[in-house]
């Protein structure tokens, strides 16, 4: 069972486009944060095909994909703990309330 | 051998079936709710006939069997990690147990929550459960059963909290996950350690090489003056506290009841309370590692100890609860004791037959409950019952047998393991069998009460509902679907209690000669006849007329009822110091932000805006903003077609953000 690249690659892609329009549609602050790790969950899925295929030998690759999904947990984190202080000040997580800094 | 080695590969498909269920479920419309429970019920059913396959295939061998398939879930660099799957006696009757008490605990929900509006997601919640209780049996690895294990918290916080609407069910879900995390730390540190110490997390090999077969090279110094197995062992027991509902981690089980009753049955009764105490069966040569009978590592005590105190303890707190679940709650902790008391004398054997045993009609008790509440149209407290017996025969059958069997009158399966449990204690330490021979007896007290509050004497639920105006509705007798699986239950919580003999010998116990046999069995049947007759003393012999009427004890115990009916002030112990000290601390931390961080920013803002007020005066209102205001204009000017871009909408920047990545692409590969 040999899995070709490419394959990766479209799922990534798939992955990233789903995550996008999440992220651009919906209008729950909560929704919008889960489309955006979805599409970082494709690129570190790039990176990892890309090692696999590519680099194999050397782990840094693999390394740098476990620091990128670090990162992204504690990226939620903050992101979620905003949502919570938007969600207090508002009593709503819809984004399109949340446009005190318009022009 | 071979065919065992087989089996052992097919392991993983006894969680995998129901994770499969959960994830069609999941995409279930709310409206589906047969095809719900039917995916439900058919997981666990196939489920429960592989776990029964490879049960039946580790009986009749002369030694104990062990077969364990590993295979590598990633490459690091030059080091491969391995995760497994087990096939051992432990894993086999434990997974038989979950799937077959599981299935019926279902068959029972299906009637339960059949009115419920998110029945479809109750079910799928369960699947979920009983995948990740599963994954927890049957993985070989140690960081595999800690995944497993966050997994059946996870479930077990959505499923009490799962009429979150309610706020106390919404605070007892939190309660219950932050309380197990505490323990979980302990656990995680321990996995660490083991890591450490070893640079594997498999449990067994084929060819000896996992962690559990080299306990012998764990024997150097580790903390605290301890060899490195009773560490780990002791932070890994730290988890099963908080799992297992051992004191000082207990006060999450009792809240926990929020949950449907179902649940209460599945989950904090029969499997996954007992999680806590399958991991100690489990890792149990890292337990004893270094010691004897004689002398017992401090792991051995500190389980052995705290053990024995949470049966006693939680035992005194049931006798004075007015909530059916309640009783049973404190009642599981207390008999949780009991098995993490007999795996801290040394009993893997009756520590583990106990868990069994248990599990069948604890899951019967909490199953009737459930028949009850239902059929008291949603009355949980044992005041406003009474006289069931009349309206629900078949209810109180099973649960009379379920309650002769936790009380431990023979021949019920609870006489047995708890028997067993009494006399490995008894070899061990004659203070610990006190505290649970005193706990028996409380506990034939609390079951004789409970029985005689709510199917003795006359039906007093009328009293109180017509003063809320609807009405005193008779109570009824519940569907089959809700007193089959109760029926099923009772079969096995009379009869199971025959096989512990042979399941001593499954596990590869040797036949030995225990002194005090028939001292300890005497004092316990002593104790158990005792404690019922006590409990008719008080309630049997003139039941309560009136849901008002004050409790016969209370008026026996004064003060201290009142104590353990507030269960030892606990909650309020702990509110007092650890919550209060955590708020302290916050209030501290945000009055230094506010006087002294705030207080150094804002006065360099005024000396700033000070000087700045200063350079106005001097020149700057005359000489510069004259010309300046004019310029200012024009800018405002052009700025403002701009300005209106700034929607203050942050989709609509994204929008663009995205529009032009794509207009970039297409440049890029027009380019290429």
């Amino acid at each position: 069972m040999n899995i070709p690249l490419g394959h990766y690659l479209i799922l990534a892609a798939i992955l990233f486009a789903i995550g996008l329009a999440g992220a651009l549609t919906r209008k729950n602050a909560i929704i919008v944060l889960m489309g955006i790790e979805v599409m970082f969950n494709s690129a570190i899925l790039n990176l990892v095909a890309f090692w696999h295929y590519k680099h194999f030998a050397v782990p840094t690759a693999q390394l740098f994909a476990i620091f990128a999904i670090a990162i992204a947990a504690a990226e939620s984190a903050v992101g979620l703990a905003l949502v919570i202080a938007v969600y207090r000040h508002y009593k709503s997580v819809d984004v399109d309330e949340m446009k005190e800094l318009k022009g | 051998m071979d065919h065992l080695h087989e089996l052992a590969r097919q392991q993983w498909l006894i969680p995998a079936i129901p994770l499969a269920a959960a994830a069609i479920q999941s995409l279930l419309p709310r409206s589906a709710k047969k095809l719900s429970a039917g995916l439900c019920l058919m997981a666990m059913g196939i489920s429960c006939l592989f776990a029964l396959r490879a049960f039946f295939a580790t009986l009749g061998h002369a030694e104990v069997v062990r077969a364990v398939w590993n295979f590598t879930w990633f490459d690091y660099g030059t080091v491969s990690f391995k995760l497994g799957f087990i096939l051992d006696p432990l894993t086999a009757a434990m997974a038989a147990m979950v799937t077959f008490v599981g299935f019926w605990i279902f068959v029972n929900a299906t009637g339960y929550m059949h009115d419920d509006e998110n029945f479809t997601r109750f079910f799928c919640f369960l699947s979920l459960f009983a995948a990740a209780m599963l994954g927890l049996v049957v993985s070989n690895n140690i960081l595999l059963l800690f995944m497993c294990w966050e997994l059946v918290g996870l479930c077990s916080y959505l499923l009490i909290g799962f009429w979150f609407h309610k706020p106390s069910a919404a605070a007892a879900c939190k309660k219950a996950f932050i309380t197990t995390r505490i323990g979980d730390v302990g656990f995680f540190l321990g996995i660490l350690m083991l890591f450490w110490k070893t640079g594997t997390l498999n449990l067994y090999t084929a060819e000896g090489t996992g962690a559990l077969q080299r306990v012998g090279e764990l024997l150097g110094p580790g903390w605290f003056g301890w060899s490195v197995a009773t560490t780990i062992a002791v932070l890994l027991f730290i988890g099963a506290m908080g799992k297992s509902a051992q004191f000082p981690l207990h006060v999450w089980l009792p809240d926990a009841m929020e949950g449907p009753t179902p649940v209460s049955a599945l989950i904090h009764a029969a499997t996954m309370v007992a999680a806590g105490v399958f991991m100690v069966g489990r890792m149990f040569p890292l337990f004893i590692a270094g010691g004897s009978l004689e002398h017992p590592t401090f792991a051995m005590d500190m389980v052995l100890y705290v053990g024995a105190f949470t049966a006693l303890f939680s035992a005194t707190i049931a006798v004075a609860q007015f909530d059916i679940k309640r009783v049973l709650a404190y009642s599981t902790c207390s008999q949780l004791g009991f098995m993490v008391m007999a795996l801290g004398a040394g009993g893997l054997v009756p520590g583990q037959f106990h868990l069994l045993t248990h599990a069948f009609f604890k899951a019967l008790l909490f199953l009737g409950s459930g028949c009850v509440i239902i059929g008291t149209h949603h009355e949980q407290d044992m005041r406003k019952m009474g006289g069931l017996r009349k309206y629900m025969p078949i209810t109180f059958v099973c649960y009379l047998i379920g309650m002769l069997a936790l009380a431990g009158v023979p021949p019920f399966a609870g006489f047995f393991s708890k028997d067993e449990v009494l006399l490995v204690t008894f070899q061990r330490s004659k203070l610990a069998w006190g505290m649970a021979t005193f706990a028996a007896f409380l506990t034939a007290f609390y079951m004789t009460r409970q029985m005689f509050m709510v199917f003795a004497g006359k039906w007093r639920g009328g009293d109180h509902g017509a003063a809320h105006g609807h009405g005193g509705h008779e109570p009824h007798e519940v569907p089959w679907n809700m007193w089959l699986p109760i029926v099923v239950l009772s079969l096995f919580a009379i009869g199971l209690g025959f096989f512990g003999g042979k399941y001593a010998h499954y596990l590869g116990a040797e036949e030995e000669e225990l002194s005090g046999k028939a001292l300890v069995m005497g004092l316990s049947v002593t104790v158990g006849t005792l404690g019922i007759l006590l409990g008719w003393f008080l309630y049997g012999r003139k039941p309560l007329a009136h849901a008002s009427d004050p409790d016969p004890l209370e008026s026996k115990l004064g003060g201290l009822f009142t104590c353990l009916n507030r269960k030892w002030y606990v909650d309020e112990f702990y509110e007092a110091t650890i919550i209060r000290a955590t708020m302290v601390g916050g209030t501290l931390f945000r009055v230094i932000d506010k006087r002294l961080v705030d207080g150094i920013l804002h006065s360099i803002v005024w000396i700033v805006r000070g000087i700045s007020q200063v350079c106005r005066w001097v020149g700057d209102e005359f000489f510069i903003n004259g010309g300046f205001d004019a310029g200012c204009q024009t800018v405002r000017g052009s700025g403002w077609l701009m300005s209106k871009l700034q929607s203050g909408r942050v989709q609509n920047y994204f929008r663009i953000l995205g529009l032009g990545t794509i207009i970039l692409l297409v440049v890029y590969f027009l380019k290429s």
